[in-house]
């Protein structure tokens, strides 16, 4: 009985070292790696910095959709800034958006698809905040058109831990604005942003999927769809042999015929449970890949789909990361730049099909050459690959350390939004801005990722 | 001009006390989405400006803000003034503020008690009294108040917090009975936890609500006329159960 009721509970005297906070925790998509911090909620933008510093580095959150531990900190405290989620303003005739950095893109979405406006980038997930797109400069099924995230955002307001207040855009403080799009959260708390949006006049998507088998049949699909606004597509990471490398090529504009702009229904399922480890093998995932190619049944397929299956096929149900049970999952991304007979994407292949540890959903796809405001963005011209993988301690590791090295061998770089692994040595030369960059971090923040990768972990 | 055939079921004209709690916010952005207009009163200019923004930019017809500390009594007829200035007249009220106060403080002294009385009851009660009288005058009108399940029982984790939340209880099911046939609606609203800045320092367990959930429940509330509503409906039964243990066993449970 005693847990059901609203209670209040007593407040620990101030200067009492025993009394620690409730600490509640907070986990990153992955859920790996695990690590306690107090998280203190900020509602309003004037919530930070806080009247009592924390005795820790701190580090803003969002929604806690990156997948590593670039919104994680140990013995710190998380700045949980999804509850700054107020819309400032709207200009129908620009379709420019202000709003504070706690609003997710799903928000955004119910708020301006029925006025006739939709995000400008989007990534696999809209339950990403407006914060965290900044942070990770995150990419979409249109970079090869419209660049990153990061591109379309105007302006932002950056508070530091000192109480200074930095107005960012490509003409103010342009240092500022570079460094903290993909600057991972690191160089302030975004209060604000904002961000230009574009027209639609229906939730339609004029759909065309292709199947393919190979790199040469996916380029050349790539090469036909080079001026098609999103393509994006699946392939099968288990598959040897004549099927190697086959996969869906899946490209959509927005289709131009007026309909009704509806709010999107909130999905009714939720993963109930975490599954027990021994559900994903590599029977269960080959049968899951067996199927989705096999769905479609003809070679190439036309129709109109509605947005939301088209760029959140996996947000129709909550928390699905629960299917990769407890010990949670890591992800992999990578882009390697051109080279003629895609030798390395090949030889990443042939890495993650031989070690039977592929998962369901791996995505490729051709990076433009928009280039990115950030700093350290990550999307840069080339092919991208990516695809998560269950955590077998004995040998999901040491995968991810070939990769990486593969990745570094061909000139490419990993995503920190998607990495728990890459070694300090990795991201150095991945990033060879990072010590720059390290000028503009805020004295009073850190992060697990960047401790990782500034080799003081 | 023909008429929005929703536009009859809501109210378009809202009051609200304590506009920058987390649920009295998660209630104006549904009906700011359907055109209302809207005098909102808060402490803090800054927070208020951020929900002035919010619901303008959500489809609000109109805002207008006021700083006020809402425990001082004597601003509460000029308030109901200058809310009727604004607006022309008031189809809603909604009264959210409030505290949580400190158990172990308010028991160990008084007055900290009283300061906690003054905000949770003083305060709502005297406003209660204006928008009652208001609303009778002018034959409509909703008058929705925030209380808590924890005003059905007192408990001695929070039984002063408890005790302000009975008070105001009683008080509304005294004017309902008093005005409800002059076709004022008084609603009383008994949210559970929910998940907002007053209970970020409480352990987050399955049976927290999203404000916007109880922002949805205070809609239909309105929309359906009940009298007092639970938010989620499970607490009902909930607080059915505790109401129902005998005082003898109650006095010895660890609550």
């Amino acid at each position: 009985m005693a847990t059901v009721l609203p209670e209040t509970v007593p407040q620990p005297p101030a200067d009492s070292k025993q009394g620690k906070a409730l600490e509640p925790s907070f986990e990153s998509w992955g859920r790996y790696p695990k690590l306690p911090a107090d998280l203190r909620p900020l509602s309003w933008t004037t919530d930070f910095p806080p009247r009592e510093r924390p005795a820790g580095a701190m580090l803003p959150v969002g929604a806690g959709r990156s997948y590593g531990d670039v919104c994680l900190l140990e013995e710190g405290t998380l700045l949980h800034a999804r509850g700054m989620d107020h819309l400032l303003q709207f200009d129908p005739a620009t379709g420019i958006l202000r709003c504070e950095a706690g609003v997710t893109l799903a928000e955004i979405l119910d708020f301006a698809v029925p006025l006739g406006f939709f995000l400008p980038v989007t990534p696999g997930t809209k339950y990403v905040t407006v914060g965290g797109a900044i942070a990770n400069d995150i990419h979409g099924k249109n970079h090869h058109i419209a660049g990153t995230f990061g591109s379309h955002v105007l302006r932002f307001e950056l508070v530091r831990s000192d109480g200074s207040h930095i107005l960012c855009s490509h003409r103010e403080n342009r240092d500022w604005f570079a460094m903290t799009i993909g600057g991972m959260g690191l160089t302030g708390l975004i209060t604000w942003a904002e961000v230009r949006l574009r027209p639609i006049v229906t939730r339609g998507i004029n759909y065309r999927g292709d199947k393919f088998v190979g790199f040469q049949e996916f380029l050349e699909l790539s090469r036909q769809a080079a001026d098609v606004e999103y393509t994006v597509a699946w392939i099968d990471c288990v598959s040897t042999g004549k099927n190697f490398a086959r996969g869906i090529f899946m490209q959509g504009t927005h289709a131009e015929t007026p309909a009704p702009l509806t709010r999107s229904k909130e999905p009714k399922l939720v993963f109930p449970i975490d599954l027990p480890e021994f559900a994903l093998n590599k029977f269960s995932i080959g049968l899951f890949n067996f199927a989705y190619y096999n769905k479609q049944r003809a070679k190439t397929v036309n129709s109109v789909v509605d947005y939301e299956p088209f760029f959140y096929p996996l947000d129709a149900v909550l928390k699905w990361n629960r299917m990769y049970g407890k010990a949670g999952l890591l992800q992999f991304q990578c882009v390697l730049p051109w080279d003629e007979d895609q030798r390395g994407i090949t030889q990443i292949m042939k890495a993650i099909t031989s070690s039977g540890l592929a998962s369901f959903l791996a995505v490729l796809k051709v990076f433009g050459d928009v280039p990115s405001p950030g700093f350290l963005s990550f999307p840069k011209p080339g092919l991208t690959l990516a695809l998560d993988f269950p955590i077998r301690p004995e040998v999901s590791f040491d995968l991810l350390h070939r990769l990486a090295a593969i990745t570094l061998d061909h000139g490419g770089r990993m995503y920190p939004a998607k990495d728990a692994t890459m070694t300090a040595a990795q991201y150095q030369a991945f990033y060879p801005g990072w010590e720059k960059f390290a000028a503009y971090v805020d004295p009073a923040f850190d992060s697990a990722f960047w401790r990782r990768v500034t080799g003081r972990a | 001009m023909p008429k929005n055939d929703r536009q009859p079921l809501f109210p378009q004209k809202i009051l609200i006390l304590g506009a920058t709690s987390a649920i009295a916010q998660a209630t104006a952005r549904l009906l700011a989405e359907r055109g209302a207009s809207f005098f909102l009163v808060a402490r803090d200019p800054y927070k208020l400006a951020a929900v002035a923004s919010d619901l303008q930019t959500r489809g609000a017809r109109f805002v207008r803000t006021l700083k006020l500390d809402l425990d001082d009594l004597d601003a509460h007829g000029p308030l109901l003034t200058a809310t009727i200035d604004a607006m022309g007249s008031i189809d809603m009220a909604l009264l959210a503020h409030g505290v949580l106060g400190n158990q172990a403080a308010a028991q160990a002294d008084a007055r900290v008690a009283e300061a906690l009385y003054r905000t949770n009851f003083l305060s709502p009660a005297s406003l209660i009294t204006w928008m009652a009288n208001y609303f009778e005058g002018r034959g409509e009108g909703c008058l929705a108040v925030i209380s808590s399940v924890a005003g059905d029982r007192g408990r001695k984790s929070n039984y002063v917090y408890g005790a302000s939340k009975a008070a105001l209880n009683v008080l509304l099911d005294g004017v309902r009975n008093r005005i409800d046939r002059s076709g004022v609606h008084v609603l009383t609203i008994k949210p559970g936890f929910v998940a907002t800045p007053m209970t970020a320092h409480l352990k987050r367990g399955p049976l927290f609500a999203e404000p916007r959930t109880v922002g949805r429940g205070i809609l239909r509330a309105v929309q359906s006329r009940r009298d007092v509503v639970y938010l989620p409906g499970f607490w009902r039964l909930i607080m059915f159960v505790v109401r129902s243990v005998p005082a003898r066993i109650f006095k010895n449970m660890n609550m």
